[in-house]
């Protein structure tokens, strides 16, 4: 365990590093915008999976999240023209708000229920803000860059750095949870809560953490969005592409250890860029349902489980 | 500004409304209420159902109720396929189900949106018949014949199915296999061949409720977002898989939307369902006439 450990802050290191270098060495733009995108849905899958996969709770509102990220940021800029990173603390702390009344949601109901008052939570908010004229009502709202700060050459590539770093946190959270008291114990709830619950597992307040944690990263992940499209309107900000998007990265993946995530957003996330540049963006959501339903019917644990699978076989084959 | 003829007018319309969204929910009513499969993509199905009558309305002239009946018995055998895969998938291997089923659903309705979106583009649709378009006038008030039709369909297709559940032999046993599916096991009964036959039933109503949907207003490949929140709101209100109680809710929830529609415009309108849905389910998951305590 202790290898493995090391190991894993090593790469998070190089992974940092290389981005950094990335910033310094590459000139064109565009890979940098494709990047950011899956970078972005990296930190949602992983978020995504901590609630869903440990706690087995669905929720259909990372749409929510992320558009309240998106308008947290919005609305911070346009009052006090606040700095990133001041936006995206900001984002986590409406996100841990908004998870804490999820997690209050998960004592009256479970599994479908859940699932559907997320996406109600999703519309309900998405229509408040299409009301709300400040931050540009259905129309929409123009965002002006601010010029960029040292070391950086560009905006799009300090995002692109900013979310890199946002998943190295998302990922150093999740990896905790998973190996750490709060995982198991989320493990045992998603089981059966109700034993779980007698045998002395604090049920309720480790979903609410579970959602608290998930519901942060999410909005962090939303909030450098704003700054990225220079532009934010309700119906794209709280698509439930989003949520699909994330659920089908995360269950792709496999939510059976943090690494399942990253792999489904790394591998579906390139993907779509594919797709969407190549063919179109409808085909590119096509794409992506199908190989949801495919994995949800044909390998429930997603790619980890596949590799599990394969691995245990070869062992036993050996014997 | 908020006069009594307003109010006498949006409840009137509200209840035509609301007979209307009772149809579209009755289906969900029965196989996520009595059958309890998280059918998330019911909504989905009933748009598909109501481009399908937009297609054959468009390009053979069918009127728009014809169509909707021609496509049902077809509705009832892709019901009866879609429940087979649920059960083989999900329902027979047990214990994550849960997870698992919902993800398939949500993914199962993005496929046909998109599936849509391919083949019919972005924009809105709607159908041509005689009565589409037209308006009763009862002294101030006016009542789009549209609306009327629906409701006339929708209160039949209601009074029907609360009949075929509760007066045949198989409507029992689709209650019975809600209420205990191992008793019937024990009978003799097959529990899993009722209810694939209820789910069927369920997508049937969904042909002619499509037809409805398309001739209260015009569609686009999106609508079933909105959809999820009025049916699964009716649904969950009503308690589940109660048929009179779907019926009352659905007429609370159109009338609610007359009323915020009349008073703080259109753009509110698709949070109704979805917030009076959370307040449901906070306040009273076991809605108005709920089976379960």
């Amino acid at each position: 365990m202790k290898r493995n450990g090391v190991f894993f802050w090593v790469g998070a290191a190089v992974f940092l590093i290389a981005i950094a270098l990335m910033t310094k060495l590459i000139t064109n733009e565009y890979p940098f915008f494709a990047g950011y995108v899956i970078l972005q849905f990296i930190v949602l899958a992983v978020a995504w999976s901590i609630l869903g996969g440990h706690a087995g709770y669905v929720n259909f509102g990372t749409s929510a999240f992320f558009g309240m990220g998106v308008y947290t940021a919005v609305f911070l800029f346009k009052v006090a023209g606040a700095p990133l990173l001041v936006q995206i603390a900001a984002a986590a702390a409406v996100g841990a708000l908004m998870g804490f009344a999820l997690g209050l949601l998960t004592l009256r109901m479970q599994g479908i229920f859940f699932s559907i008052a997320t996406i109600a939570l999703t519309i309900v908010i998405e229509t408040s803000i299409t009301n709300w004229r400040y931050v540009g009502g259905a129309a929409g709202i123009q965002l002006q860059r601010p010029p960029v700060t040292w070391p950086f050459s560009g905006y799009v590539q300090m995002l692109f750095f900013v979310q890199a770093v946002l998943v190295v946190l998302a990922v150093v959270v999740s990896r905790y949870i998973q190996n750490s008291w709060i995982g198991r114990g989320l493990q045992a709830l998603r089981d059966d809560e109700l034993a779980a619950e007698c045998t002395g597992v604090p049920t309720l307040r480790l979903k609410v953490l579970a959602c608290v944690v998930s519901g942060a990263l999410m909005c962090a992940a939303g909030a450098p969005a704003a700054m990225y499209l220079q532009y934010a309107d309700p119906s794209s900000a709280f698509n439930l592409n989003y949520s699909v998007s994330t659920l089908a990265m995360s269950l792709i993946g496999g939510t059976a250890h943090w690494a399942g995530p990253i792999v489904g957003a790394i591998l579906l996330g390139t993907t779509q860029q594919l797709l969407t540049v190549t063919i179109s963006s409808e085909v590119n959501v096509l794409v992506l349902g199908v190989m949801l339903v495919l994995f949800v019917v044909a390998a429930p644990e997603g790619l980890i489980g596949l590799l599990r699978r394969v691995r245990d076989k070869r062992r036993e084959g050996k014997q | 500004m908020f006069s009594f003829e307003l109010l006498l007018d949006a409840v009137v319309i509200g209840v035509l409304l609301g007979c209307f969204y009772a149809a579209v929910s009755l289906g969900l009513s029965i196989s996520f209420g009595l059958l309890d499969v998280p059918h998330v993509a019911h909504p989905a199905f009933l748009v598909l159902a109501a481009y399908a009558v937009f297609f054959l309305n468009e390009h053979y002239g069918i009127d728009p109720l014809v169509a909707g009946l021609l496509i049902t018995p077809l509705f009832f055998l892709f019901g009866l396929l879609a429940y087979r895969l649920y059960y083989e998938t999900f329902e027979k291997r047990g214990s994550d189900a849960g997870v698992r089923g919902i993800a398939f659903f949500f993914g199962i309705a993005f496929i046909i949106e998109v599936l849509i979106i391919l083949q019919f583009g972005v924009d809105q649709r709607s159908v041509t018949a005689t009565y589409v378009g037209k308006a009763w006038r009862i002294g101030d008030m006016r009542i789009p014949f549209r609306l009327i039709v629906a409701f006339m369909v929708a209160a039949a297709l209601t009074i029907l199915l609360t009949l075929y559940l509760s007066r045949t032999f198989m409507g029992r046993a689709i209650r019975a296999v809600a209420q205990d599916q191992e008793a019937l096991r024990l009978m003799g009964a097959d529990p899993i061949r009722i209810k694939q036959w209820a789910f069927g039933i369920a997508t049937a109503v969904l042909g002619i409720t499509g037809a409805l949907l398309i001739i209260v207003a015009p569609v686009e490949p999106t609508l079933d977002r909105t959809y999820i929140g009025r049916t699964f709101c009716v649904v969950v209100m009503a308690g589940l898989g109660s048929m009179s109680g779907t019926l009352v809710a659905a007429i609370i929830l159109g009338i609610a939307e007359t009323i915020v529609l009349t008073l703080f415009g259109a753009s509110w309108a698709p949070a109704i369902s979805f917030a009076m849905l959370l307040g449901v389910l906070a306040v009273r998951p076991q809605g108005l006439f709920g089976r379960r305590s």
